[in-house]
């Protein structure tokens, strides 16, 4: 099968591309193309559930982007990260996440990026959060710990601060992970599963999570999360050798990259009314921005990493930057929606722990 | 009267069809959901042998929806073409096996 080398394409920024602009993109998503197709309000259908306005239920995971640098240009991602973007985190803000994260009561910092591992401070990061005594979970796209000799301990590192790991793996067969992922990047996955299972991560007793994680490579939804699971164990265990904990599937957003995919590949509106028509009211009460705070890599707040992309900041009557943080204040807030949320209400859910319903 | 018999737009409005006949499409769409949930089969199972039902009857309704389907379920490119080879043997062979009836009609009036 010819697999296309999608890594060459290099993020929307670096190709001066219209989509980089997330002014944009809801341009498209509301409707404002006239050639396109306007698609039912996802406010009105969340007033229909009875979700509206969506309130935040508790603050328990502090994900933190890291920044947009990465190893990988996936043609998917909704961060448009990529070798060629340098909007990192600073030790600054790190630090002022330090001291909220040393008084605050949240269980569980979720670091995520573009690669987390890029950012310089990412492993002092990481050791001053494991004296915290939080719960770590690091989003991992595999092939960063065999890119540069200085990441190959990585997996020893992880486990000895005992992070949680979540990696993207979108099929078990190299044809559908890298077209999606870019060339090579299955085999290259497969070798740093093998790593990690070394250091002792997906191993029964050992108290190492590795949790995998399903987007479909292609315009269409993930099947139901415990028959793909099943499905995945039993494929890597039998052709690799490779043992995991949990699958998680996510839907992918009709945001960035991936919209451009839609788009060009004219599958934007039957995607579209996929998510519209698979609504699901259940999935919808148990969305991740209602226990999540999403931090970007300038400090700014927002109430997951898709709005964080797409610029939509917190309601604007909430503290706006880490500077500014009031946990009360911001559990009254009401959650910024807008129609890529469809994504995450569409048959069984969509979060970055996988199925919500 | 359009201008073609099949519309892409139309597999969308296929729950129209209790606009007409409620009753009995009520009983069809739940009968029909009950048939694809996980069973004995699984649904990835249920999805591969519907693409090949669908090629079999030629329904391109069915083809474009079990395609889907059965790339949501989990099953890749050459699980689905031979779901459709599997539906082509036995179209092919059913035709074949006819010719026995052929040879005895045949062997029955020949001298």
């Amino acid at each position: 099968m010819n697999i296309p080398d999608t890594s060459a394409k290099g993020s929307l920024k670096s190709r001066n591309h219209q989509l980089s602009d997330s002014f944009l993109q809801l341009k498209v998503l509301n409707g404002g193309d006239t050639d396109k197709v306007r698609f039912p309000e996802f406010s009105e259908r969340m007033k229909q559930a009875g979700l509206w306005p969506l309130k935040p239920v508790a603050l328990e995971i502090f994900q933190m982007n890291l920044g947009k640098m990465c190893n990988q240009t996936c043609r998917h991602c909704h961060v448009d990260a990529g070798p060629d973007r340098k909007e990192i985190m600073s030790r600054q803000t790190m630090d002022r996440c330090l001291e909220i994260l040393a008084t605050h009561p949240v269980s569980t910092v979720d670091l995520t990026g573009g690669a987390p591992e890029m950012n310089p401070h990412f492993r002092w990061l990481v050791e001053q959060l494991s004296g915290l005594g939080k719960k770590i979970i690091v989003r991992c796209n595999l092939t960063i710990i065999l890119a540069n000799k200085k990441y190959h301990d990585l997996p020893d590192f992880f486990a000895r601060h005992g992070v949680e790991v979540v990696s993207s793996l979108p099929f078990y067969q190299a044809s559908r992970t890298d077209s999606q992922r870019g060339k090579g990047v299955f085999e290259t996955s497969i070798k740093a599963l093998q790593l990690l299972n070394q250091a002792g991560y997906g191993q029964e007793h050992s108290g190492l999570t590795l949790n995998l994680v399903y987007n479909p490579a292609g315009a269409f939804l993930p099947a139901a999360q415990p028959s793909l699971e099943a499905e995945f164990k039993h494929q890597l265990s039998n052709q690799y050798g490779i043992v995991f904990n949990r699958l998680y599937t996510i839907t992918n957003m009709p945001i960035s990259r991936f919209l451009d995919y839609l788009l060009e590949s004219g599958n934007y509106e039957a995607y579209m009314q996929k998510l519209v028509t698979a609504f699901n009211p259940i999935a919808a009460k148990g969305v991740m921005c209602r226990n999540t705070l999403s931090i970007g890599w300038d400090g700014y707040l927002y109430d997951c990493d898709f709005n964080q992309m797409l610029q939509l900041g917190v309601e604007s009557t909430a503290p706006q930057h880490i500077n500014e943080f009031n946990p009360e204040f911001l559990l009254l807030r009401s959650i910024v929606l807008n129609q890529h949320c469809y994504g995450c209400t569409a048959g069984a859910g969509s979060s970055c722990g996988g199925e919500t319903a | 009267m359009q201008d073609t018999y099949y519309n892409p737009d139309d597999l969308n409005k296929f729950g129209a069809i209790k606009d007409f006949q409620p009753d009995l499409a009520k009983k069809f769409f739940d009968w029909y959901g009950d048939v694809f949930k996980a069973g004995a089969l699984t649904q990835r199972e249920k999805a591969l042998i519907a693409l090949a039902v669908a090629h079999a009857v030629q329904c391109p309704y069915c083809i474009d929806a079990y395609t889907v389907d059965s790339i949501e379920k989990g099953a890749d490119e050459a699980q689905m073409m031979e779901a459709v080879h599997v539906s082509a043997a036995i179209r092919g062979g059913a035709t074949l096996v006819h010719g026995v009836q052929m040879m005895n009609k045949a062997k029955e009036i020949l001298m």
